[in-house]
């Protein structure tokens, strides 16, 4: 008993934390500071030439260029998908900057003074600890320096470049590759070679296409057999130029019988113009192996009248090629002004697992339409998908799922739980799913419920002393638990008061 | 402690009087009950002193301690010691009960300017208090009365008005559904709250649960108004010739 009241303990306490957090920041979008910092930007708009600047500044080898090149050709000939339940005026691809960079970038600082201060500033506001930042900023001998604190591994990626990643060295003792894709392709070809774009194939869909022809940099990481990467691994991603497109590509192998558990943060600054976004992550599961992806996605929503906002079209998927391989998913979605979604599971190996954990909220004029798809290829293979949708405002929130038993997917298991929230009576709520059983010893299970925010509940919490808004974060986290419990603890802290904030304004 | 005065009352989407000039005034540490049949208004003059949407005052004033309460925003009444106990408490599923406590709370504290209660310090407080509810460690972790008996969630009710330690507490229609057992409980729990600077206002049906907790003014209520007002003899009368005399007095 003893040890389930500690739980209710940390629990308790990750509750009032969220509502200080909400009160502190007063409701407003917190990463909204923009950073003043010298740019070298490429021209704007894409074609060949752009591909093999952002190829050549990046010193990368020839199979590289050309293979960034043909991703190109192909993309060139294709149209953008129109079946997504989102409407945005049409992007004009020429119209942006798809490589920009830090000036302060080119010569390496000697010290945290000769160190733009303004990028560290921006480090700070991060949440980002001194050491780390100093390691981000790419101060020569920042490694050396012991750290304090938390132990999370963390790469940054501002604009197009990865500027730092910290714990290198540790994370080298463990033989855990820890780096950005940039460095990865000069280092460890062999690696990138082998695993790149085999889940997400170049030919995939249009913007991941396009996202291997011009991504400019990412994170990549290589657990070796039978290792437990011994911290968190963490990537921030930041746009800050102003009609810069971000194409980050994250590679994660996770070799047999390892294990890794894998943090990514994304904010952005106001701009009254959108922002395009379309990023790639392949995940590789080897044999007996397990890796946790988890998403706080905090892009600019846009303002209360719908201006602006990051368009977020992401392909993010999950191989478990091995036997007994694990994925679990686990995103919270925020931000955007346009959210496209589907982080996938393709469980090849037999008896593997795949699992998405997702909050959805969409509040003003944001549009989202995410879900999840699971492959089941091999035996034994199950899934589980717990989905929570939540709109507010003018806001339209789509799930939309794939469940497929493949004829060979023996005694497998899919079970789905999707769950819609209404706050107000302007939005909506849309659940899309897709099931294909291909054999008669599979079982597939799938609940869906929509349900409104009730005033009785609001007024319960008020007459107990809560405020409106903290009564709305209250009720709206319950509705959230179980995919905040899915989140590391630092997270789930982040989440919640998240969740809270992306509601602010939606009552009364 | 609460003066009411002359307190008319309408529903706010449609033209329907409800409250039509209610006069009562509840004294510090004094337990008031107020009785009547069905529809005379009751539970709408709980739903308005604790500031639930739906109704609008078209007349007369109510006031705690001197503060105007019609003023304030229903968590400023909490915060200024008003309590009400739900005839149908509300659920809240995915929110524990002890996360839900501890936030009301810290924010009644909050308002009021203290010092919010630390993790440690208020498991210890709720942990003795739920003791004497007979309510166990399972219970404080399930959602907010999720799937709780009609007796686990009043208790629960006594629970949050002891964590709170209002001023000035409402027990609407308290005793409905429970049985003997439960009804003592609740009645205990109440009781063992009674002191000199708490004052109760008891909204019942029937005189059985006043036979726990004893009141020292009865009021009748039909019809928007304050009918009569006596000692406890009046609950008894209501139990032995029902509302039916009265009413008729009245006419």
């Amino acid at each position: 008993m003893t040890a389930l009241d500690n739980q209710t303990e940390v629990r308790d306490g990750v509750d009032r934390e969220t509502v200080e957090t909400v009160q502190s920041m007063a409701g407003t979008y917190k990463y909204g500071w923009n950073t003043d910092i010298e740019m070298d930007y490429a021209p704007k708009g894409v074609n060949t030439d752009i591909v093999r600047l952002i190829s050549g500044k990046n010193e990368e080898p020839e199979w590289m260029t050309d293979w960034r090149l043909s991703a190109y050709a192909r993309w060139e000939k294709m149209t953008e998908p129109t079946w997504a339940m989102v409407h945005y005026p049409p992007i004009d691809y020429q119209d942006q900057y798809y490589y920009a960079r830090p000036k302060s970038m080119d010569v390496k600082p000697k010290s945290l003074d000769d160190v733009d201060p303004k990028l560290l500033a921006t480090y700070e506001k991060l949440g980002i600890p001194l050491k780390e930042q100093m390691v981000l900023a790419g101060v020569e001998g920042a490694e050396d320096v012991p750290a304090e604190g938390r132990k999370v591994a963390v790469d940054a990626v501002f604009d197009s470049v990865s500027v730092g990643t910290t714990f290198q060295a540790e994370l080298k003792k463990a033989g855990v590759i820890f780096c950005s894709i940039s460095e990865a392709i000069r280092e460890h070809p062999e690696l990138v070679k082998k695993y790149l774009g085999t889940v997400v194939p170049p030919s995939d869909n249009f913007f991941a296409t396009l996202n291997s022809a011009v991504f400019s940099d990412g994170s990549f990481v290589y657990v070796p057999p039978g290792v437990r990467c011994p911290m968190e691994l963490s990537t921030y991603f930041r746009i800050n130029a102003e009609n810069t497109g971000q194409f980050e590509r994250t590679l994660i192998i996770a070799d047999k019988g390892s294990y890794v558990s894998y943090l990514e943060g994304c904010t952005a600054p106001k701009r009254d113009t959108t922002q395009l976004h379309a990023a790639v992550v392949e995940i590789i599961i080897e044999e007996d192996a397990e890796v946790k992806y988890s998403t706080v996605q905090n892009w600019y929503p846009g303002d209360e009248n719908g201006k602006g906002g990051i368009f977020n079209f992401v392909t993010k998927r999950a191989d478990c090629r091995g036997d007994r391989a694990k994925v679990m998913w686990t995103q919270v979605e925020t931000g955007s002004a346009v959210t496209w979604k589907y982080p996938s599971c393709i469980l090849r190996g037999d008896d593997s697992q795949g699992e998405f954990y997702s909050i959805a909220i969409a509040n003003n004029y944001q549009q989202a339409d995410t879900g999840t798809k699971m492959v089941h290829l091999g035996k034994n293979t199950k899934s589980r998908i717990v989905s929570k949708g939540i709109s507010a405002g003018k806001a339209q929130n789509t799930y939309r799922g794939l469940v497929s038993m493949h004829p060979k997917a023996k005694n497998s298991r899919n079970y789905t739980q999707c769950d819609s929230l209404l706050i107000g009576g302007d939005c909506g709520a849309h659940t899309v799913p897709y099931i294909e059983v291909r054999n008669n010893s599979s079982r597939v299970e799938h609940e869906a419920t929509t349900s409104k925010v009730d005033d009785d509940q609001l007024f319960y919490c008020r007459q107990r002393g809560m405020d409106e808004e903290e009564a709305v974060a209250l009720v709206v986290n319950g509705f959230c638990r179980e995919v905040l419990q899915a989140l590391p603890m630092e997270f789930a802290m982040e989440a919640q008061a998240l969740v809270a904030i992306s509601l602010e304004g939606s009552v009364g | 402690m609460l003066e009411i005065k002359n307190l008319h009352v309408k529903l706010e989407e449609e033209d329907k009087q409800i409250l039509k000039g209610v006069n009562l005034t509840v004294g510090a540490g004094q337990v008031h009950a107020i009785m009547g049949p069905n529809g005379s208004g009751k539970s709408t003059l709980s739903y308005v002193l604790s500031g639930r949407g739906g109704y609008e005052v078209t007349e007369g004033a109510a006031t705690l301690n001197g503060t105007d309460l019609l003023d304030l925003e229903p968590e400023e009444r909490a915060a200024a010691g008003l309590f009400l106990a739900f005839q149908y408490p509300v659920e809240i599923p995915g929110v524990g009960n002890m996360t839900f406590l501890r936030t009301a709370v810290n924010a009644q504290r909050k308002a009021r300017g203290e010092d919010e209660l630390s993790a440690t310090d208020f498991l210890k407080v709720i942990r003795a208090k739920a003791k004497d509810l007979q309510i166990d460690a399972e219970m404080l972790k399930r959602p907010v009365n999720v799937g709780f008996s009609g007796g686990e969630k009043k208790r629960n009710e006594i629970l949050q008005m002891a964590m709170l330690e209002p001023k000035m507490c409402i027990l609407d229609e308290t005793d409905s559904g429970l049985d003997v057992d439960a009804m003592k409980l609740v009645a205990d729990g109440v009781n063992a709250l009674r002191d000199a600077g708490r004052s109760f206002l008891v909204i019942t049906h029937y005189q059985r649960l006043l036979d726990h907790i004893k009141p020292d003014v009865v009021h009748i209520m039909a019809d928007g108004k304050i009918i009569k007002t006596g000692g406890p003899e009046l609950a008894l009368e209501v139990e032995n010739n029902g509302y039916a005399d009265l009413l008729e007095e009245r006419v």
